[in-house]
C-alpha cells in the first residue's frame, strides 16, 4: 500500500486532517534523539563506498545523499493536544548516470552492504530505462568543494525547546480566542531539520544543517442560526528560522488596520486581532462584483508571486518536463530570447535568490552540491532569466547551474525546485497609507486564501483572509466573498506602485508540490505591500440545500 | 525483504509485544517495495527504485501515549524500542480524546494483492513506457507521462489480542500529449490493482486522440452550460466532497451541517439519480478490510438516492454521542447509470465536453464551492455533435450543486483523481448549468 494511501486511510479523522502529506515524516522518535549528530566521518565513508559502487558497474556520474530528516509537529484545538508527534527518516538515495541516461535508487538500509545494493540498483534504472533511447544527460560543468559544510543562521533551536514550552503557548493562544468568543480555534506548530549530507563523483562531500519553523492558528465563528461559518487564519510565515521567531519583537511588528510581522511573530497579539476579525466577517457586506484596484499586502502578494511568477520562470515546466502534472509555461524560450518581453511594467522588479537569510528556500548548496546564488528573473519589467538545474543550463546558454535542485527527502529523486522569487520594493519612499490615499475604488487584502492557476500559468484566481473596501483614498469597512481572477501577463502589467523597503516581509509555503511522485519543498517569496490597477473581483457566496 | 507473509508478521509483532510491561501495548509493522518511472519530450526523464521497512510500538499508560519506530530486526533492538516507547508514554500529556485499545475482531480477507503487479521490475516499466511512446512519435506528438507501481504490507497487533493483516498493490499510469506548436494537448490516465489491465499503448493513443481532435481551439463565451464530465473530470472535482465526518458536521462547519443546528443526515441533498457508497469487496477497487483505528470496513453507503444516508464517526466521537463508530470511506463508488458519453452527446443540443479538469481548491467550505479549469480537451457541443474544440475555462461550481443538476449517468469507471492520485468508481456524468467564470489561454 502507498503511503499517501496509508494517511488517507487512516487520516480521515479531525487531527490527521491537518496534517501536510507526511511521505517525507518517516518514523517517529524519542524528542531527544533529534539532538543527536551523525559523525561525518561515517558518512564520508559510506559515501565514498557507494560512489565506488555506482562506478565499478558503469556510472559515468554518481551522486549519493544520506539524509537525516526531522520533523516536529504540534497540533491543539481549544484546550487539548491532540498530537505531538517527533519523526525521523533516515536513508539514503543514490543517483546515477549510466549509458546517458538517469538512473536512482533509495533504501533505509544504511550500511555499506545495504547503501552498495542501492548502488547498484540505480545503475540497473539507468540502463534499463537507456533502452528506450532519447538525448543522453548533458552535465554543466561544476567543481568539487572537497569537504565543506553549512547550518542556516539560526538563534535558538525549535527542536531544543522543551515541548511544554511550546504547548503553552499554542494553548495559550487558543484560550484567548476562546475567550474572545470564537467557537473553535486549532493552532499548530511544525518544525523541520534536514541532516543532509551530498557526495558525488565531482569531489564534493557536502554536510548541511537546515531548520524550518511553521506556526499556524485558525479561528472559527459560528453563525448557527443562518448555518455559516466564518475562519480567519494567522498572519504568520513559514520561516527558515530558529524557535526565536517566536519571541515579539515591537520593531519587527507592521501596524495599521491590523498587525503584521516580519522576522518576529506574535502569536497571541495576532490570534486576538483574529478573534476580532473573524467576528466581523460573519457580518461583512458582500462584495459587489466589478473592477477595482487591488492594494496587496505582502502577506497576501507572496502566493500571487509564487503562483504566478515562480512557477512560469521555473526552466523544466518550460521545456516540457513537468507537462503531465504540474503543466508548462506561458513564459517560452522565444519570450526570453527577445529580450524585450514585458512580463510586468517597469516597477516589477524580481529576483531568485537561494541566499536570503530567514526564507525557507535558503541553503549553502543545492541537492546535486551546486552552491547557491541570487539573480534576476524579471528586470525593469522584462523576462530576463529562468531557473535551472545541472542537467538543463546549457539549454539557456549557461556555463553553470543556478544551484535550484532539492529533493524531499532521500527516498525521492532530486529535481528543479523554486529558489525564493521576490518582488523587490520600490526605490521611491512610499507608505501604505500613501498608497491607499490615491486609490478611488480599492480592495485592500490581507493573508492567503483559495488559490488556483492554470497549467499555463495565465489565468488564476485568488482570495484572501481579510478584505477591507477602499472608497476615495479611505477605508471604509470590511467586505466578504472576494475572490480576484486574472491574467498574469496583464496582472504584472497594471502594477501601478510598490511601496519602499520599510513594508518589505518575507511570506512563503511550507509545503510546495510538484513533480511525479510529487514533492513537497519550502520556499519563500518576499514583497511590499502594491497596487494593481483594474483587477476583475468576483463575488463567492452560494446557496445549497 | 520488505514483503512480510501474514505469518513472518505475525512472529514478529508477537515477539515485540512479549516485551511490553505497559498498560496497553499495540505494535505496527509495515513494509513497501515499488518504483516508477518518469518520462517527458519522448523519453525518460526520472526513474527510482524504492523499497523501505519499519516497525512502531505505541505503549499506553492511562491516557498517557508514547510512540516510538525502528527499522532494525534483531531481538536486542526490539526490546530497545518497546522501552523507549514506555518512557515516552510515561513523559506524555495525558490526551483527553484516547480510546481504550480495541479487542480482536473479525476481518474477511482483502483483494488488495496482485502478484503480477508485485512483480513489476525496471524493465517492465521501461518497456511498458516505451509502448506508451510509439504512440507519440509515430502521431508526431511529445508525450510526457508517469508510470508507478507499489507493493506493500501492513499488520497490527495490540495487547488486548487485535491482530489485523493486509498486503496491497496498485499500480498508476498517466500520459500528456502535445502537438509540437504547443497548441493542443491532450491526456488520459489509468489505476489498477492488477497490471496487466493496464495498456499503456491504447491508454496513450485515447490521449493522442485528444490532442488531434484539439488543434484550432476557438474561445467561446464563459457562462452556464450543460456539460458532459468524462469520469477522470468528474472523480477531480467530487473527490472534494467524499467526507462525511459528523463531528465537523455537529459542530456546524462542514458542507453537511444543518441551518440551526445538527447535521443534514436524512435530508434529500441531491439529485435521487445520485448514490455513493464504500464496499473493500468492489473487484475493480478494492480496500483493506480494516482501518488505522482497527476497526473491520464494511460496505457503507453515504449518499442514497441524493439521501445523506451515513456520517463517519471516529472511536471518540461515537463514544462521546453515544453512536456505534463508523469509519471513514476507504474507497468511493458512485452508482451509474446506462448512458454513453456518445449518447450524452447527441441528447445535448447545446453544452461541452470535458475531458480533464485541473488546480481545483476549495473557495467557501461552507458551500464547497471550488474553482479550478479545464484542461487537456475541451469541445463544444451543438444539436447532438462535437461541433469544435474550445479554449479552457475557469468554473467557479460546487460539486453539491453539480449533483442536484443530474441530467444523465453513465457507467461508473475506475478512474485516478489527478491531483492527489486516489482512485475511484466514478461514472460520466452530464449536468446542467455548470458555472465557467473565465476565460484560460491555456494548453
Amino acid at each position: 500500500m502507498k503511503r499517501r494511501d496509508f494517511i488517507y486511510l487512516s487520516g480521515l479523522g479531525a487531527s490527521a486532517m491537518m496534517l501536510p502529506d507526511l511521505k517525507a515524516f518517516g518514523k517517529t522518535i524519542d524528542p531527544s534523539q533529534a539532538l543527536d549528530g551523525i559523525d561525518v566521518k561515517i558518512k564520508k565513508e559510506l559515501a565514498d563506498a557507494a560512489l565506488t559502487v555506482a562506478k565499478a558497474k558503469g556510472a559515468t556520474y554518481a551522486d549519493i545523499r544520506i539524509g537525516r530528516y526531522l520533523n516536529q509537529f504540534i497540533i491543539t484545538r481549544e484546550n487539548k493536544v491532540l498530537n505531538v508527534a517527533n519523526t525521523e527518516s533516515f536513508g539514503v538515495g543514490i543517483r546515477v548516470i549510466a549509458n546517458g541516461c538517469w538512473g536512482f535508487a533509495a533504501g533505509n538500509m544504511v550500511t555499506k552492504e545495504g547503501i552498495a545494493k542501492t548502488a547498484e540498483r540505480a545503475v540497473a534504472v539507468a540502463k534499463a530505462n537507456a533502452k528506450i533511447g532519447g538525448a543522453p544527460v548533458q552535465l554543466a560543468p561544476q567543481k568539487g568543494y572537497g569537504e565543506v559544510s553549512w547550518k542556516t543562521p539560526i538563534e535558538k533551536s525549535a527542536f531544543e525547546v522543551p515541548i511544554k514550552e511550546k504547548v503553552d503557548l499554542l494553548l495559550n493562544a487558543n484560550a484567548i480566542a476562546m475567550q474572545g468568543g470564537a467557537n473553535f480555534v486549532n493552532s499548530n506548530l511544525f518544525m523541520v531539520n534536514e541532516q543532509k549530507y551530498f557526495a558525488s563523483t565531482d569531489g564534493s562531500y557536502i554536510d548541511q544543517d537546515v531548520h524550518r519553523i511553521s506556526p499556524g492558528f485558525s479561528v472559527t465563528k459560528i453563525d448557527s442560526a443562518q448555518g455559516s461559518f466564518e475562519t480567519r487564519r494567522s498572519l504568520s510565515s513559514p520561516v527558515g528560522m530558529g524557535y526565536e521567531y517566536l519571541t515579539p519583537l515591537d520593531s519587527e511588528k507592521v501596524t495599521g488596520i491590523t498587525t503584521r510581522y516580519k522576522k518576529r511573530y506574535d502569536m497571541l497579539e495576532d490570534i486576538k486581532l483574529a478573534t476580532e476579525q473573524v467576528k466581523a466577517k460573519i457580518s461583512a457586506k458582500s462584495v459587489e462584483p466589478g473592477k477595482y484596484d487591488m492594494v496587496l499586502d505582502p502577506s497576501h502578494l507572496w502566493l500571487t508571486i509564487h503562483e504566478s511568477v515562480g512557477h512560469p520562470t521555473e526552466l523544466d515546466r518550460v521545456l516540457g518536463y513537468e507537462a503531465n502534472f504540474a503543466g508548462t509555461s506561458f513564459l517560452t524560450l522565444d519570450k526570453w530570447k527577445s529580450g524585450n518581453f514585458n512580463f510586468g511594467s517597469k516597477e516589477v522588479n524580481i529576483v531568485a535568490d537561494k541566499t536570503q537569510v530567514g526564507s525557507l528556500g535558503a541553503v549553502g548548496y543545492d541537492d546535486e552540491g551546486v552552491k547557491c546564488k541570487k539573480w534576476d528573473l524579471i528586470k525593469d519589467g522584462i523576462l530576463v532569466n529562468y531557473q535551472a538545474i545541472r542537467d538543463q543550463a546549457h539549454i539557456i546558454g549557461l556555463k553553470e547551474s543556478q544551484g535550484c535542485c532539492y529533493s524531499q527527502s532521500w527516498q525521492d529523486v532530486q529535481f528543479q525546485r523554486m529558489p525564493n522569487v521576490s518582488l523587490q520594493p520600490g526605490k521611491t519612499p512610499l507608505s501604505v497609507d500613501d498608497m491607499i490615499k490615491n486609490v478611488e475604488k480599492g480592495i485592500y487584502i490581507i493573508g492567503d486564501g483559495s488559490f488556483s492557476i492554470d497549467q499555463q500559468r495565465y489565468n488564476f484566481q485568488f482570495g484572501g483572509q481579510l478584505f477591507y473596501e477602499i472608497k476615495d483614498g479611505k477605508i471604509a469597512g470590511m467586505l466578504n466573498d472576494v475572490a480576484y481572477q486574472a491574467n498574469t501577463h496583464e496582472f504584472w502589467n497594471s502594477c501601478a506602485q510598490v511601496c519602499d523597503e520599510k513594508d518589505y516581509r518575507l511570506g512563503g509555503a511550507f509545503n510546495d508540490g510538484k513533480g511525479q511522485p510529487s514533492q513537497s519543498s519550502a520556499v519563500s517569496h518576499g514583497a511590499s505591500t502594491a497596487l494593481f490597477k483594474g483587477v476583475n473581483v468576483i463575488n463567492t457566496k452560494r446557496k445549497i440545500g | 525483504m520488505p514483503i512480510l507473509s501474514k505469518e513472518e508478521a505475525q512472529a514478529i509483532l508477537k515477539k515485540v509485544l512479549s516485551y511490553s510491561k505497559a498498560e496497553e501495548c499495540e505494535v505496527s509493522l509495515n513494509g513497501s517495495e515499488g518504483g516508477n518511472i518518469r518520462y517527458a519530450l519522448n523519453a525518460v526523464s526520472t526513474a527510482g527504485d524504492i523499497s523501505t521497512m519499519g516497525l512502531a510500538v505505541t505503549s499506553v499508560y492511562g491516557k498517557k501515549a508514547g510512540t516510538a519506530t525502528i527499522d532494525e530486526f534483531d531481538d536486542a533492538a526490539l526490546e530497545r524500542v518497546v522501552r523507549r516507547s514506555e518512557e515516552l508514554a510515561q513523559l506524555a500529556p495525558p490526551n483527553p480524546e484516547y480510546m481504550p485499545m480495541l479487542g480482536p475482531q473479525t476481518f474477511a480477507e482483502s483483494i488488495t494483492y496482485n502478484a503480477n503487479t508485485a512483480g513489476m521490475t525496471p524493465d517492465s516499466r521501461a518497456e511498458m513506457v516505451a509502448k506508451s511512446l510509439s504512440v507519440t512519435k509515430e502521431a508526431k506528438l511529445t508525450a510526457a507521462g508517469f508510470l508507478e507501481n507499489s507493493t506493500g504490507f501492513s499488520s497490527i497487533m495490540n495487547s488486548k489480542g487485535l491482530f489485523a493483516y493486509n498486503k496491497g498493490s496498485d499500480v498508476t499510469f498517466s500520459v500528456t500529449t502535445r502537438n509540437q506548436e504547443g497548441t493542443a494537448s491532450g491526456y488520459a490516465a489509468r489505476g489498477f490493482t492488477d497490471v496487466s489491465k493496464l495498456d499503456t499503448y491504447m491508454a496513450t493513443k485515447v490521449a493522442a486522440g485528444k490532442a488531434s481532435n484539439s488543434v484550432g481551439a476557438k474561445a467561446i463565451e464563459p457562462g452556464k452550460y450543460t456539460v458532459i464530465l468524462e469520469p477522470v473530470a468528474a472523480t477531480y472535482m467530487l473527490e472534494n466532497m467524499f467526507r462525511f465526518d459528523a463531528r465537523s458536521a455537529e459542530e456546524g462547519r462542514s458542507f453537511l451541517s444543518k441551518k440551526g443546528g445538527g447535521t443534514r443526515l436524512g435530508e434529500q441533498l441531491m439529485d435521487e439519480k445520485v448514490t455513493i457508497y464504500s464496499d473493500p469487496f468492489n473487484p475493480e477497487l478494492p480496500s483493506s478490510t480494516w482501518g488505522g483505528d482497527g476497526l473491520p470496513r464494511e460496505k457503507t453507503t453515504w449518499i442514497d438516492k441524493g439521501v445523506v444516508k451515513n456520517l463517519s464517526y471516529s472511536r471518540y466521537w461515537a463514544d462521546k454521542k453515544g453512536v456505534k463508530p463508523l469509519p471513514g470511506p476507504a474507497n468511493i463508488i458512485m452508482e451509474g447509470g446506462d448512458a454513453t458519453i456518445e449518447d450524452m452527446i447527441k441528447s445535448t443540443e447545446k453544452g461541452i465536453l470535458i475531458s480533464r479538469l485541473w488546480y481545483i481548491r476549495m473557495v467557501d467550505p461552507q458551500t464547497l464551492l471550488l474553482t479550478g479549469l479545464t484542461r487537456d480537451g475541451l469541445f463544444y457541443i451543438e444539436n447532438g455533435k462535437i461541433k469544435f474544440p474550445i479554449k479552457n475555462f475557469r468554473f467557479n461550481e460546487s460539486p453539491v450543486i453539480m449533483l442536484n443538476n443530474v441530467e444523465a449517468l453513465g457507467k461508473p469507471e475506475r478512474s485516478i483523481s489527478v491531483e492527489s492520485y486516489r482512485s475511484y468508481l466514478i461514472p460520466p456524468m452530464k449536468i446542467k448549468e455548470f458555472t465557467f467564470s473565465s476565460l484560460s489561454d491555456a494548453v
